[in-house]
């Protein structure tokens, strides 16, 4: 068998009397990505944190790429690459100076360290903010310089905390395509995330973690299953014909469906409803210009979970660290 | 457990000490504080209250010039403590800690670093005194002896605002602490006036003053008069203060990084 390149079981950290991670297993398949999904303060910095071997669990233990992560930091450092949640990158350096510093310190010789530095800053698409202090770099641009020092020692495995937050959707889609080919090329990615957007995109599993528990695993799919909300959403292709449509489907489903712009959706628990609504639909001469069968957001199925919406802001132990 | 060698633990050291030192191109304002600051006191100082105090400028400078060199290498250790907890707020001390780096690197990096500010600015400072008509009478060995000394409690110092930089919530709290405890530190001394010239119950804490007995080693050592004594309680000053103040400081950087 094929070890885990993560395997955590039960880790506990406490910070004062909270359990900021309260019992925490997880297991990530060599070149697969995890998605750890939660608000702030759910414990996924912490769970990272005591993986990429910067604060020691209380109790559990964990192994990344076959080393334990207290009895062995040192070599599981030497296999890691690490994107904080703050852009933890030297603002006062340029981005050459911030790539070649990190390569030096990996004990790559002088020309060497160049090298990786200008290739990754090539790769990134900063070469031509190379040789500019990053104090002045756009949040997007610190972002990749980032990731990209994360990756001057050609880590096995990445974590990423939370890569995007604070980006634009622009900056983040040019995010999720440098991690997207990384992972092409077999890294192991642990990803924590606040928007279920971006695990999606991104993960082949998630984990949804809420005060330090792990509440719901599995596939997006899966997850979007085990809720078992399904949304039929429709868009008459003329506008004029919204009242009769949504008086159709309130006939049929026995509640009210929403209306977006000109669209109409409901929830479709019932297989038999699409079919049923098409047919009512031909019999009054409506035409559909858009007719979905779509599995819920993310979104919906943190609601579900948690009972709370996803975009929980309340400062907590984990953002004062 | 650690696996880093002393050989490469040092490399490291060198390129993070490197790295602080970069840094100062980006930051007019520290280098400013390492090269101004001094200018401008030691200018004012002796042609403003010079006469006043000395009955001469000439007498002034050479009385004074030690004193500043001390009283700056003091200012110059702030900047530790300031870009320690530039890196512990801003996260990059993790991105340090998560590579496979000695675990003492990032510090003595720091440490590193400030030495070399702290030999810029002695360099600048005397070289503008000697501009100015300041003349040591000791031979080289003096400076030399001077030099190092400065350095020693500079490095020992440098403890203090380690200290200062991992408990402060952020850099401008250090600046600020930094500050306002080295003003009276370094006021209530003799770098500016000679102790004779102090109420007399404050000519105990000025005589007492680390501050006091280093500036009396320098001038011994620049200009001839007595000096070991005063060295020799230096050192001790020194070890004392690095005795106290580095374990406090690791134990609180342990516990901030928990």
């Amino acid at each position: 068998m094929v070890e885990s390149a993560i395997a955590a079981t039960e880790l506990v950290k406490h910070f004062g009397a909270t359990r900021a991670v309260d019992g925490v297993s997880l297991s990530v398949a060599q070149g697969q990505v995890l998605g750890l999904l939660g608000p702030n303060g759910a414990g996924k910095t912490t769970t990272v944190r005591m993986l990429a071997t910067l604060t020691a669990p209380d109790s559990g233990t964990a192994r990344v790429g076959g080393f334990d992560i207290v009895d062995q930091a040192h070599q599981v450092r030497g296999l890691i690459g690490l994107t904080g949640q703050f852009a933890s990158v030297d603002n006062r350096l340029t981005g050459f100076e911030n790539l070649l510093l990190i390569a030096r310190l990996l004990g790559q010789p002088r020309k060497k360290s160049r090298h990786i530095a200008r290739t990754l800053l090539e790769r990134f698409e900063l070469a031509d903010a190379a040789d500019r202090p990053v104090q002045g770099y756009s949040g997007g641009m610190r972002r990749r310089l980032d990731l990209a020092a994360s990756l001057v020692g050609n880590p096995r495995i990445l974590f990423l905390d939370e890569p995007t937050t604070g980006l634009d959707p622009r900056a983040r889609r040019q995010l999720w395509e440098l991690i997207g080919e990384r992972v092409a090329e077999g890294t192991t990615v642990l990803l924590t995330t606040q928007y279920l957007e971006e695990a999606d995109a991104l993960a082949d599993d998630i984990m949804v973690i809420d005060h330090g528990r792990v509440i719901a695993s599995g596939t997006p799919e899966a997850l979007k299953r085990q809720i078992g909300t399904r949304t039929l959403e429709i868009r008459p292709a003329s506008p004029d014909a919204l009242a009769a449509t949504a008086a159709i489907m309130t006939e049929l489903a026995g509640i009210a469906p929403e209306q977006q712009g000109g669209r109409l959706s409901i929830p479709a628990g019932d297989p038999a409803l699409l079919p049923a609504l098409v047919r009512r639909l031909d019999q009054h001469g409506i035409a559909p210009a858009e007719l979905q069968l779509r599995s819920a957001s993310l979104d919906e199925v943190f609601l579900a979970l948690t009972g709370q919406a996803s975009t929980a802001n309340d400062e907590t132990l984990e953002d004062k660290r | 457990m650690s696996g880093i060698g002393l050989i490469d633990g040092l490399r490291q050291t060198g390129s993070l000490a490197w790295r602080a030192i970069v840094q100062l191109k980006r930051n007019p304002w520290e280098l400013g504080d390492y090269s101004f600051q001094p200018v401008l006191f030691l200018l004012l100082f002796v042609y403003i209250f010079g006469g006043a105090i000395a009955g001469s400028t000439d007498a002034y400078l050479t009385f004074m010039l030690p004193g500043i060199v001390v009283m700056n290498m003091m200012f110059v250790t702030v900047y530790v403590g300031h870009g320690l907890n530039t890196d512990l707020t801003s996260g990059y001390f993790d991105r340090l800690r998560a590579l496979p780096v000695a675990r003492w690197a990032p510090l003595a990096g720091r440490i590193t670093a400030d030495l070399v500010k702290q030999g810029w600015s002695i360099v600048l400072l005397l070289g503008l005194g000697w501009l100015m008509g300041f003349r040591m009478d000791n031979p080289i060995w003096g400076l030399a002896g001077m030099v190092v000394l400065v350095l020693i409690f500079a490095l020992a110092f440098s403890w203090v605002s380690v200290l200062v930089g991992v408990v402060a919530r952020d850099p401008e709290h250090v600046q600020l602490f930094g500050f306002t405890a080295l003003f009276p530190i370094t006021f209530v001394s003799n770098v500016f006036v000679p102790v004779e010239t102090v109420p007399e119950w404050l000519q105990g804490v000025v005589m007492a003053n680390p501050v006091s007995v280093l500036t009396d080693a320098c001038r011994g050592l620049l200009l001839g008069g007595p000096w070991l004594g005063s060295a020799l309680i230096t050192l001790l000053w020194a070890a004392a203060i690095t005795a106290v103040f580095a374990p406090l400081s690791v134990w609180a950087l342990k516990r901030r990084l928990r």
